[in-house]
């Protein structure tokens, strides 16, 4: 307990994890403040001014096709009738139906939080994985690589020990972040759909839904938090980790998905990590293969689709958290410590 | 007296894909007794940290047995580190915290009272920059800090790896003063010093190391007193009798050397031997002095890295001990 103590202050006490933290924070916030300045209460008043701008797109489409109408007519009369702009009967310039112009086309952006919120999850989830990952590849890349976690083993010479608890340390630091930020996004989207959307239909399955997804957006967050740790330990240095995420993002993600698009692969997308993890929280991801046609007894054409699940991205997450953090341990046990 | 530490037939080789296998311990052996301050030293590259590291678990060994306080380690080393204190090499510190965190936090990890933090820092002078970040700290200062971690556990054992590197003089003359207090207080110090008129001034005992092997050890004036020869300086009343005296002294059995205004003889029992032979031939000695010799030359001449001129001695040049002894011990052995 001493040692985990002793690992809880240190990462409370490190700079760059505060830092890190209070970024993470500021994004969140920035994230809600955007929502609450772009959303509007729809009331009678929202309406009755959407009813109007809808009759006035409608006046106003009705002036421009009696315009064009007329110019389409003069032209024929003059003998400069140009085939590109106007219909070889000028009959055929009416304005569109009345009916055509709905209201609900200019209603002001609403939120609505039974509808939305789930987005809210996920993107609260990543943010926090971003930080989670730099901060467990920090914590203990920047122990190796200035001597700390050297001076730790002269005290504390049980390397396993000692790198569970510095884990079990950030994951708790991790998870009390989590769970305070996840508390106040509920609140701060609860508060925005009230003042600027509807909380209506939020039903306690709707809740049961959105407690899901947090729960899986929490794991991201400490397996992202974990595979920092390992890859960074792994590498003795904290740009071990960031370097390593870098390379698999951009040569192992966005080059791998253009070749692959090159090559004209089917289902591309189901190669690359981000389809997985946006699985595992939207619980399903289908993709869809445009260039088959899978034709219905209707004559329409439907496109080939392909079907990643959350225990897809589950699997992912788990078999990708084990190779790293075993490696780590793995060379925490039988490497030398110079 | 009782071995606080005990090293026998250690061995370490460093594998290299590209250089091959270098041998950096090859049994090596070492006894430090209980209370003393013990001098351990060896030329750049010899194996010193390398053992140090090895017997701190930092470096797992390919042969040997180590043992501290009279627990094998590595396998107690949980159960007796709580009673060594030990600073290996530089010292290496989380620049951004302050000294006073940086040993609170250890403090925590080895169930040490947080009172202790500023005890240490006291001690070794850090009291009133115990709030400022350690990147701001001089190496001296870094050093003082390792030295405080080291002895913020009340160690039975306390290893310091070269504890006076950066120190300005008054430093230097601190710590040798600490050193000495703390082996008064019933600490084992094992020193790694290339300051070998600190070590000859501080230590009870040496081990010398050379090219992995043990080259010499010991109480230091036994050290210092095998290597002497016991070789004498006769100077004689008129110079110009040197060179009979010479020959009556190489006709009784001495090797001797002749210079300006002295003799060197070494191979005598007694110096009185000398006074015999020479005054039988009314030859009569005006000194006779017996050759002192410091731990600096005893260990230049153990390690055979004395600085000869013209040449530019590499750091695997040294001595290698015991006939089965590999010709290289650097990469590529």
């Amino acid at each position: 307990m001493s040692l985990f103590k002793a690992e809880f202050r240190r990462l409370l006490k490190r700079r760059f994890v505060r830092y890190m933290t209070l970024g993470g924070l500021l994004v969140l916030i920035a994230v809600a403040v955007g929502t609450f300045a772009t959303n509007h209460k729809i009331g009678p008043a929202e309406f009755a001014a959407a009813e109007q701008q809808a009759e006035q797109q409608y006046r106003e489409n009705v002036r421009w096709a009696t315009e064009e109408k007329k110019q389409c007519e003069q032209a024929k009369a003059s003998g400069n009738f140009d085939a590109n702009r106007f219909p070889a009967d000028c009959s055929q310039i009416s304005p569109a139906p009345r009916d055509a112009f709905e209201a609900r086309w200019f209603l002001p952006s609403t939120f609505d939080f039974r509808r939305q919120f789930e987005d809210m999850i996920t993107a609260w989830a990543a943010i926090l994985a971003l930080v989670a990952f730099v901060a467990g590849a920090s914590f203990i890349g920047a122990e190796w690589s200035t001597g700390g976690m050297m001076n730790l083993l002269l005290w504390r010479p049980q390397r396993l020990r000692v790198l569970l608890t510095k884990l079990g340390a950030l994951l708790t630091g991790l998870l009390g972040v989590a769970l305070v930020t996840a508390a106040a996004w509920v609140g701060a989207f609860w508060a925005i759909a009230s003042l600027r959307g509807t909380t209506e239909k939020t039903t306690s399955g709707v809740w049961q839904s959105f407690g899901l997804t947090g729960l899986r957006g929490l794991a991201v967050v400490l397996v992202a938090g974990a595979v920092g740790f390992a890859l960074a330990s792994l590498g003795r240095h904290t740009a071990m980790a960031l370097g390593g995420a870098l390379g698999v993002m951009v040569v192992g993600q966005f080059g791998l998905g253009i070749v692959l698009n090159m090559a004209g692969v089917t289902f591309a997308e189901a190669w690359l990590l981000p389809t997985y993890l946006l699985a595992w929280m939207q619980k399903k991801v289908v993709l869809q293969d445009w260039d088959a046609c899978n034709a219905t007894y209707t004559g329409e054409c439907k496109p080939a689709t392909m079907e990643i699940v959350w225990q897809d991205g589950g699997t992912l997450l788990a078999v990708g958290l084990a190779l790293t953090l075993g490696a780590a341990l793995w060379m925490m046990r039988r490497r030398d410590v110079a | 007296m009782t071995a606080v530490l005990e090293i026998a037939g250690l061995r370490k080789t460093y594998k290299s894909r590209r250089r091959g296998a270098r041998q950096a311990l090859d049994g090596f052996d070492m006894t430090v007794e209980a209370g003393q301050v013990h001098g351990f030293l060896g030329p750049n590259g010899s194996g010193k940290t390398t053992t140090l590291r090895t017997l701190l678990g930092l470096i797992k060994p390919n042969g040997g047995r180590m043992a501290i306080l009279g627990q094998e380690v590595p396998a107690a080393l949980p159960v007796v580190a709580g009673q060594v204190g030990a600073i290996v090499e530089s010292p290496q510190f989380f620049p951004h915290f302050t000294a006073r965190d940086t040993l609170s936090l250890l403090a925590d990890a080895g169930r040490v009272p947080q009172t202790r933090v500023m005890e240490v820092l006291e001690l070794v002078g850090l009291q009133e920059r115990a709030k400022e970040r350690v990147k701001t700290y001089s190496l001296g200062m870094k050093q003082r800090l390792a030295v405080a971690s080291a002895l913020l556990k009340n160690p039975k054992l306390l290893i310091l790896d070269e504890p006076a590197n950066g120190l300005d003089p008054g430093g230097i003359r601190e710590m040798r003063t600490l050193m000495r207090d703390l082996a008064a207080s019933g600490m084992t110090v094992v020193l790694s010093s290339h300051i070998l008129g600190e070590i000859q001034l501080i230590c009870d005992s040496v081990t010398i190391i050379s090219r992995g092997r043990r080259v010499a050890a010991g109480p230091v004036a036994e050290v210092l007193a095998q290597h002497s020869g016991g070789g004498l300086r006769v100077r004689l009343e008129a110079v110009t009798d040197l060179p009979v005296a010479a020959e009556l002294l190489t006709r009784a059995g001495a090797q001797v050397s002749t210079h300006a205004d002295h003799l060197m003889v070494d191979g005598v029992d007694k110096p009185a031997a000398v006074t015999r032979v020479l005054a039988e031939r009314d030859l009569y000695v005006s000194e006779l002095a017996p050759v002192t010799v410091d731990l600096e030359s005893v260990f230049l001449e153990l390690t055979g890295t004395a600085p000869m001129p013209g040449q530019h001695r590499q750091v695997d040049e040294s001595v290698v001990v015991g006939a089965d002894a590999p010709a290289q011990g650097g990469w590529g052995v």
